[in-house]
């Protein structure tokens, strides 16, 4: 592309501070949710690589115990509420959903505003008990140990969990209302990117899941200060209960984390592959199947806790038939590339890279429901493999595919393709060896949570660690060669990649308003084949 | 350097090697489909790979009858591990009738056992191999979770709860006892052993760690000291309905409602008086709550528990034995 006279950008129509922290772009919203993330992301890595380093020996010799107990509590509470809940949508949703419906912004664009204030005000929160003291509670926050038993700052936490959970839901609504009202003339259901379809199931999870951790913190909260029983047995509560309460919305989260990211994965994969993703409806209504199945199956989580095991049964079964939707994806997503023009670009790579983390966390999800294994393995460091291989082999290499596939609409710049593939190859391979050998460490019967473990598991805590400090250079690589693609990357052009999707028909980065007239929609997504340009 | 790591824990009781084999089994289908999965995947990269950006794919939209036989065949394979693996968390959950009872108590942090003989260890438990064992137990403070790895069962021990985890020890030896849930600073220090002996060896050490009578027998002296026995008459004509012989029979209750006799029904009677009020007699107890100690609601309940196979002679005559309960998975409300 030639090199064009300096353009009108939503980067460079205004350049005050007020002009980002007053507007209600929702281009510039999602960046400044981008930076808030990459900090607690960097601080939650933080946490882990510090936990990573203690557990290199059996004995507690880094930090004491109670250290030991505040990082693994902040690295949990760090990244699952800052940075896999907010990655996918609040980054890339607010920045993709509305030029991929062709409309100039969200629904509400105040809300949006206000979405990203609410959001930094409980991370605030949460930093200020991680400075003042921390938090030991792990990031479930049970019962009656949260209430009763632990003298950290537990509910100044709580409250920043609480006021970001309406983040979520206004964020949830805003995209909703913008999926229903704002598709640009011809984009009906059924010609939409898969990524609104994954946005869209997630809104549902987002308003119908997040008020109930709501009532969950508040409730804690009010047995904390004023000794009302409702989790403690000696004030006459019921510790389970907290429990089903939490994993009632705790467990939808992971789908939350989850499906916009499988939806970044469909564009990633159709794109790279030049076809239309296999199976489009059953890709689509599986997002709405898994937000559905995904609220009946929370106490699957509390097979040991005391549950009936006629409960225990039912559980286990509708554990299965969530999976099943999970798996459609996987087997569609492969079958696009079937007779696909397979571009292998960096985005590409880090989707298949997601596969294949993807499919060893959603497979050994079969392990944790099956009820006779599970009594084995749970708490132990299987479920923490198996919840890292979904969360971040799944959710944060998802998000990374997402992130290298719209880097160039976002910045109109492009970066290092072969950094970007070596960053792909190092954050694989580590995080392979960080994980791995942590299912049999699990299967072995080390519990999680240990800050102290008997000398014989140390050689797979080893080969964890070293992993640890391999998947932080590749993190670290990302942020280096990004950054740098800001100030020194080519220009973009307005379609690099040559992807269909009304983002790219829009220049890069794109103008205050999005479109410069209002787009039309004539076709399905997807319709590669459409160019008749070379079918193999 | 790797030579030297297992992959599965050792196992040392009846039920391990059944957990061992769904987890292989699961192992080879979740392999065999991971491994599928991934070599099409990168067999498409490779075999349609292109560096032209213009090319495009072939037309393809779908398959509705591959859409059916991939969400079919999954289906019809978690099913088979979904009934496998809930045939062998019954086995786990229920013991057998005849079990070697032993109560154990959670608190931060360590783990308290009390034998029926009136011997008390602990972060150590000594049981006999071959024979299966019950551990009925509760929590003092916070959620705590008794993992035994070499027998592959754990449960969470839960404070106003009564949980129990059962195993019959195949092998002599020593194994590790975890704590699998949570519990604060010293969470990773609650951790113990068991020990698995050969029966003699654990006669042995019973009759070498007795200490001041029987558990019942301290929950006698306790339901005398307590003035359980003012009122708890022998004879039913108390203020309080007899014992003797109701654990693991049914009452009934006001609310018109029947309640089975089991170690729960019994602590929460001692620590909640009002909660189930007995059929024919006033809410005239008051609660125990903060008065008597978990470990010592447990002797409470070993005594009443005691009293079922007292007068044995005249009982047999007039009516036959209660049946033994068949003990319930969980011992919750």
């Amino acid at each position: 592309m030639t090199v064009a006279a300096p353009r009108v950008t939503y980067l460079n129509h205004e350049h005050t501070v007020a002009s980002w922290l007053l507007t209600k772009d929702h281009k510039r919203i999602g960046i400044m949710y981008l930076l808030v993330v990459t900090f607690a992301f960097f601080l939650g890595g933080l946490f882990a690589s510090m936990i990573r380093i203690e557990l290199a020996t059996p004995a507690g010799d880094l930090v004491s115990a109670d250290t030991y107990n505040k990082l693994f509590t902040m690295h949990g509470v760090a990244m699952v509420f800052f940075v896999l809940i907010p990655a996918v949508p609040a980054i890339l949703g607010n920045f993709v959903l509305p030029l991929q419906l062709g409309a100039k912004d969200v629904a509400f664009p105040k809300l949006n505003l206000l979405s990203w204030y609410v959001f930094v005000i409980g991370f605030l929160f949460t930093v200020y008990a991680m400075v003042s003291g921390g938090v030991d509670t792990g990031w479930t926050f049970y019962t009656p140990y949260s209430s009763r038993a632990s003298n950290t700052i537990v509910v100044a936490t709580g409250l920043g969990v609480f006021i970001t959970g309406f983040s979520s839901i206004l964020t949830g609504l805003n995209f909703m209302v913008t999926i229903h009202r704002m598709r640009a003339p011809g984009l009906t259901w059924f010609r939409l990117p898969l990524f609104v379809w994954a946005i869209y199931a997630t809104s549902l999870v987002q308003i119908l899941g997040t008020p109930v951790i709501a009532i969950t913190t508040l409730a804690l909260a009010i047995e904390r200060f004023l000794h009302f029983g409702i989790f403690d047995p000696v004030l006459g509560g019921d510790p389970v209960l907290f429990q089903h309460m939490f994993w009632f919305y705790s467990h939808p989260a992971v789908y939350i984390m989850i499906l916009p990211p499988m939806g970044a994965i469909s564009e990633v994969i159709a794109a790279f592959s030049r076809k239309s993703i296999f199976g489009y409806s059953f890709v689509a209504f599986s997002s709405l199947a898994i937000a559905v199945f995904g609220f009946l199956v929370w106490a699957h989580h509390l097979f040991v806790s005391g549950i009936s095991v006629y409960s225990a049964l039912v559980f286990s079964l509708l554990t299965y038939a969530v999976a099943i939707p999970s798996a459609v994806k996987t087997f569609n997503w492969a079958a696009t590339m079937y007779r696909g023009a397979i571009w292998l670009k960096a985005p590409m790579i880090w989707a298949i890279a997601f596969l294949g983390l993807f499919l060893v966390g959603g497979l050994t999800g079969l392990f944790t429901a099956a009820l006779g294994v599970d009594v084995h393995i749970h708490d132990t460091y299987f479920v923490v493999a198996h919840f890292h291989f979904i969360m971040v082999g799944g959710a944060i290499m998802g998000y990374f595919a997402g992130l290298h596939y719209w880097w160039p609409k976002i910045t109109g710049k492009m970066y290092s393709d072969i950094w970007a593939k070596v960053a792909a190859i190092i954050v694989f391979v580590g995080f392979n060896l960080t994980f791995g050998p942590q299912f049999i460490l699990g299967y072995l019967g080390m519990p999680r949570r240990y800050h102290v473990y008997p000398p014989e598991f140390q050689v797979l805590n080893v080969l964890s660690s070293a992993g640890a400090s391999i998947l932080a250079v590749g993190y670290i690589l990302i942020a280096i060669y990004l950054v740098a693609s800001i100030f020194w990357g080519e220009e973009a052009g307005d379609n690099p990649w040559h992807a269909t999707g009304l983002e790219w028909t829009t220049q890069s980065p794109p103008l205050p308003h999005n479109f410069a007239t209002q787009p039309v929609v004539t076709e399905d997504a997807y319709e590669y084949s459409k160019r008749e340009i070379k079918v193999v | 350097m790797f030579a030297g790591i297992p992959l599965l824990p050792e196992q040392a009781s009846t039920l391990a090697a059944d957990v061992d084999a769904l987890y292989l089994f699961i192992v080879a289908v979740t392999a065999f489909f991971g491994i599928l999965t991934t070599v099409v995947v990168i067999y498409f990269a490779a075999k349609y790979r292109t560096d032209d950006p213009l090319k495009v794919g072939a037309r393809i939209h779908g398959s509705i009858p591959l859409e059916l036989a991939w969400s079919i065949i999954p289906f019809l394979i978690t099913l088979v591990i979904f009934a496998w693996a809930s045939s062998v968390f019954f086995d786990l959950q229920r013991p057998p009738d005849q079990t070697l009872e032993i109560y154990a108590t959670g608190k931060r942090w360590m783990w308290k056992f009390q034998h029926l003989d009136g011997q008390n260890e602990i972060n150590e438990l000594h049981v006999p191999v071959g024979r299966p064992v019950k551990v009925t137990f509760t929590s003092e403070d916070v959620i705590h979770s008794m993992y035994f790895p070499a027998f592959r069962t754990k449960a969470d021990a839960i404070p106003g709860r009564y949980s129990s985890v059962w195993f019959s020890a195949t092998k002599v030896g020593e194994y590790h006892l975890f704590c699998a849930e949570y519990c604060g600073t010293n969470h990773s220090g609650m951790v113990g052993r068991v020990v698995v002996m050969e029966p003699t060896a654990y006669e042995m050490w019973l009759t070498g760690n007795v200490s001041g009578g029987s558990l019942a027998q301290r929950g006698e002296r306790l339901f005398s000291d307590l003035a359980c026995n003012t009122c708890h008459l022998s004879d039913g004509r108390g203020r309080g309905p007899s014992l003797a012989r109701k654990f693991g029979a049914s009452e009934k209750l006001t609310s018109g409602t029947t309640v089975a006799i089991d170690e729960a029904y019994v602590r929460e009677s001692i620590l909640m008086p009002q909660a189930k009020l007995v059929d024919g007699y006033q809410p005239l107890m008051p609660t125990f709550q903060g008065l008597v100690s978990e470990e010592n609601v447990m002797a409470l309940v070993e005594y009443v528990k005691s009293l079922r196979t007292q007068d044995t002679a005249v009982s047999r005559a007039e009516a036959p034995e209660e049946p033994a309960k068949p003990t319930a998975p969980q011992e919750n409300r």
